[in-house]
């Protein structure tokens, strides 16, 4: 019976493999050539890096939804736990106490560069959130941990700025006559910045919100 | 693609799938989370060997580096719930 349900699976991963290459090789919008396109209208995305152009201006809806879920993700593991409380100074090794005060400036430094970049090369607030996540965490490890006090009252205010200036920007283009999230040329490149920015805030304490994750889950069983 | 580049593609293809095997097959939780992070890891290379370096950093910060971290706690969590009841 295992192995007939084991067949069945590969038959079926098979069959996915193949939808997939026969996906790939076909293209992406039929009659348009979706990156001459991109690299055309690039000077009017306020960024001249085609990722974060299509990312924050021509898709920003996707991205905005981006947030959204991870909002979501977030309310979904506070519904089944409370934030722990800090533990003090924990009774850390010297070498991992020396190495985050070594590391969370430069963690943080970096985390910044990667949302400034993001205007001319790879980088951008997904990337940076996560390496500012990765600063957090590593706080926590390190037994610095004295900021969950304040994280504890700001969570929800921090989690939905990203979101909240996100949907603002939108409605600002909506009523400024434009269409949703058609961000004007002129200023294209200073709003793609501040919604990064906020967005990157946002990720960032969503992460580390993610990882304290279910800290009081084991508590309530019985 | 001729000779030379073809070799470290191919050898970066078979780590990535090794690794992938022993994430999943590993029976000890703790060993298959560091398969799984080094996977991440290969995989961003892989991405940056394709061009796409935006994949690539996206792949090494939230798939290998964070994904990693929260795993990690997951096997401390459940640990120390074997410990509790034996």
């Amino acid at each position: 019976m295992k192995r007939l349900a084991s067949a069945a699976l590969a038959v079926m991963l098979a069959g996915l493999a193949v939808v997939l290459a026969w996906t790939v090789t076909r293209p992406v919008a039929p009659g348009r050539d979706v990156p001459a396109l991109i690299a055309g209208s690039l000077d009017a995305s306020g960024v001249s890096h085609p990722v974060t152009a299509v990312l924050l201006n021509f898709r920003g809806y996707d991205t905005l939804l981006e947030l959204v879920v991870l909002l979501i993700a977030l309310a979904g593991v506070r519904c089944l736990a409370p934030l722990p409380p800090p533990r003090g100074s924990a009774p850390v090794g010297g070498v991992l106490r020396e190495l985050a005060s070594l590391l969370l400036p430069v963690l943080v430094l970096v985390a910044v560069y990667l949302l400034w970049a993001g205007a001319t090369r790879p980088g951008g607030a997904f990337q940076g959130g996560a390496l500012l996540a990765a600063a957090g965490i590593l706080a926590l490890l390190a037994g610095r941990d004295r900021f969950l006090w304040r994280l504890e009252h700001l969570l929800w205010p921090l989690a939905g700025l990203g979101v909240a200036v996100f949907l603002a920007v939108a409605a600002g283009t909506l009523s400024a006559g434009g269409v949703l999230l058609g961000l004007p040329p002129a200023h294209a490149g200073t709003l793609i910045l501040v919604i990064e920015g906020f967005a990157l805030l946002s990720i960032a304490v969503t992460l580390v919100a993610l990882f304290l994750g279910t800290g009081e889950l084991e508590d309530r069983e019985p | 693609m001729t000779g030379l580049p073809l070799a470290p593609d191919l050898l970066l293809g078979v780590a990535l799938l090794f690794t992938a095997w022993r994430a999943l097959y590993t029976r000890a939780l703790f060993p298959a989370v560091v398969f799984f992070v080094a996977f991440g890891m290969l995989l961003a290379l892989a991405w940056m060997r394709l061009e796409a370096p935006d994949v690539a950093l996206a792949e090494a910060a939230i798939g290998a580096g964070l994904t990693g971290a929260l795993l990690m706690a997951a096997v401390a969590r459940l640990r120390g719930r074997d410990e509790d009841r034996p």
